[in-house]
């Protein structure tokens, strides 16, 4: 049954917070200062307002705003925050501390360049650069998976007792208007229940420790048990999508395979540029060819066998990455590569395209000729995109 | 003009400070009332009041996928005559579309300064709002202007928007004043 949904338009930040004032999570310590986003400004707005009764903590800085969380969350409540670029920085030495504890903290990234040299705008750098960090990481095309995919990878977090981050593209999504539908206040109190910590430091019936000493004879163990963990985190989504596309009518899977059954070449990207490829893809289907797109949603764990699938017939594949990897793969077309590695009796065509570094503007027109040049024979090695 | 064309977009040159991210948004908000698909977005560069800016508006009866920056506008707004022959505010402009121009020149002179052959639509948005409102926001009442030549959505709409967000905000009174402004500046030649 679909619950009455309401139509609204609003910025991607903002749409991040109204699921957050939808979910009410009990803390929320934040530091408010560039390069922050607009969702803790709307969020504070909705606490003050009497709208959410969610317990914000004005931090010292971003180290120190995940610290909180870190400490909210163990004590067992629902502990969220919102960052981005050197705010994800300087918190980076306290997210393996939140997934090695396994917390759920969920964390809304609208994702940008990283210094040197100082530059606020979107890419994917400060996401990429923690991608190690043991976090479940989600990919949002426009404020509509913003909003959906907050509350899916909170519902995502807990079960698994893994910290989520949300990413939404920083600026092209966080600071633009654009429509989205959102569930009646209940219908998404209900989709995230209440939460219940499995463990918590103010259990005085079962007394639990968290992030003691673990030296060599059990570090590697706790380290093995969370990898296995994350990697059921695959298995676990697909049940809540499922559920949310009930609720919501919108369905969801781990990525989008956009027209790609009969595709001959695709393209691989992740965010805001997956609507503009849409597009591309599409005028291209309208002259004959066969182009289609894979946007890749959940990063981590990242679904390889289920991303071979989709791929497996597809020849020529270009991976557009929002962020460079200095003397290596970027990091999407290593995932892709790998994917593709594990397909027997097929030989692919990979062409590496970094785009959109520090907020350079990627047209559509930049898509289709990419598309061109997957027709010849030869790759050039790495495609940058619309540098000047 | 109408929005015959499957996605109509829109760019406004102004400069930081004076309220065209916020023009655009409420004619997004316009738009959404009578469930069109919308966005809105600055181009994002540095912000610094007074500094050249422009923001983008794309409407559609479908959804809109694409998130690359507005290139081929149908109408271009100019918030501030001072930005004509500084910026190339009539690129990819035809003919056939439409610049906005906040201004106390004719349609001969702004043509003359910007070389653009096609639909010239002059008016005082600062003066109008200086006399309505008493504040030179030349932002609000030039929302009337394109609502007449481009029809994109109903000033009613526009009127009802701005009413729900700005009533609390700056109170009643001015609230009207901003809208006697939007509907002079529709009414206007």
């Amino acid at each position: 049954m679909i619950n009455n949904s309401k139509k609204i338009a609003l910025t991607g930040g903002a749409a991040a917070a109204e699921a957050l004032r939808q979910i009410n999570p009990d803390v929320m310590p934040v530091y408010p200062i560039t390069p922050q986003t607009p969702i803790i400004e709307t969020f504070a707005k909705m606490v003050a307002d009497g709208e959410a009764d969610t317990e914000m903590i004005e931090a010292e800085s971003e180290h120190s705003a995940m610290s909180a969380a870190v400490g909210a969350s163990a004590a067992g409540v629902r502990a969220m925050t919102a960052s981005s670029s050197q705010g994800i920085m300087l918190m980076a030495e306290i997210l393996p501390i939140a997934s090695g504890m396994r917390l759920p903290i969920l964390m809304l990234v609208s994702a940008r360049a990283i210094s040197a040299p100082i530059n606020i705008h979107g890419d994917h750098q400060d996401v990429m650069f923690v991608r190690d960090a043991g976090w479940i990481q989600i990919f949002s095309e426009n404020a509509q998976e913003v909003y959906d995919n907050t509350l899916i990878a909170l519902k995502l977090a807990e079960k698994k007792r893994i910290p989520a981050m949300v990413i939404m593209d920083g600026f092209q999504t966080s600071h633009s208007v654009e429509n989205l539908e959102i569930l009646e206040n209940s219908a998404a109190k209900n989709f995230v229940g209440e939460y219940k910590a499995k463990n918590h430091l103010l259990d005085f019936e079962d007394p639990k420790t968290f992030g003691p000493v673990s030296l060599p004879n059990s570090f590697f163990e706790f380290k093995r048990a969370q990898a296995e963990s994350m990697d059921g985190a695959i298995g676990e989504i697909g049940e809540i999508f499922g559920e949310y596309g009930k609720i919501s009518g919108r369905e969801y899977d781990l990525f989008e395979a956009y027209r790609l059954d009969d595709a001959e070449k695709a393209i691989v990207v992740a965010g805001s540029t997956a609507g503009t490829a849409k597009v591309a893809v599409d005028e291209l289907r309208e002259q004959g060819e066969k182009a289609g797109l894979l946007k890749i949603k959940l990063f981590r764990p990242f679904p390889y066998d289920q991303v071979a699938e989709v791929l497996k017939n597809v020849g020529k594949i270009a991976v557009f990455d929002r962020t460079v990897s200095f003397g290596a793969n970027a990091p999407l077309c290593g995932e892709i590569i790998q994917t593709i590695s594990t397909i027997p009796n097929k030989k692919f065509t990979i062409q590496s395209c970094i785009y959109g570094l520090g907020g350079r503007e990627i047209f559509k027109e930049d898509i289709k000729k990419v598309f061109e040049g997957l027709s010849g024979d030869k790759i050039e090695g790495i495609k940058y995109i619309g540098l000047k | 003009m109408k929005l015959d064309k499957k996605i109509f977009e829109i760019i406004f040159h102004a400069r930081g400070g004076q309220g065209a991210k916020t023009a655009a948004e409420l004619l997004a908000q316009a738009a959404l009332k009578e469930e069109k698909f919308i966005q809105a977005f600055p181009d994002f560069g540095p912000e610094r009041t007074g500094a050249p800016m422009k923001t983008f508006v794309r409407v559609s009866n479908e959804p809109i996928k694409t998130h690359e920056p507005v290139v081929d506008p149908d109408v271009v707004v100019i918030l501030d005559e001072t930005l004509l022959g500084t910026i190339d505010a009539t690129k990819n402009l035809d003919e056939n579309e439409a610049m906005i121009v906040n201004t106390t020149s004719d349609r001969e002179k702004v043509k003359e300064k910007t070389g653009y052959i096609g639909n010239i639509y002059p008016i005082d948005a600062t003066g109008l709002s200086l006399e309505i409102i008493g504040e030179p926001r030349p932002n609000t009442a030039i929302l009337g202007k394109l609502l007449k030549v481009t029809e994109i959505v109903k000033l009613e709409n526009l009127v009802d928007v701005f009413r729900e967000k700005y009533t609390g905000k700056i109170g009643a009174e001015k609230t009207e004043k901003n809208v006697r402004a939007i509907e002079k500046a529709y009414d206007s030649l």
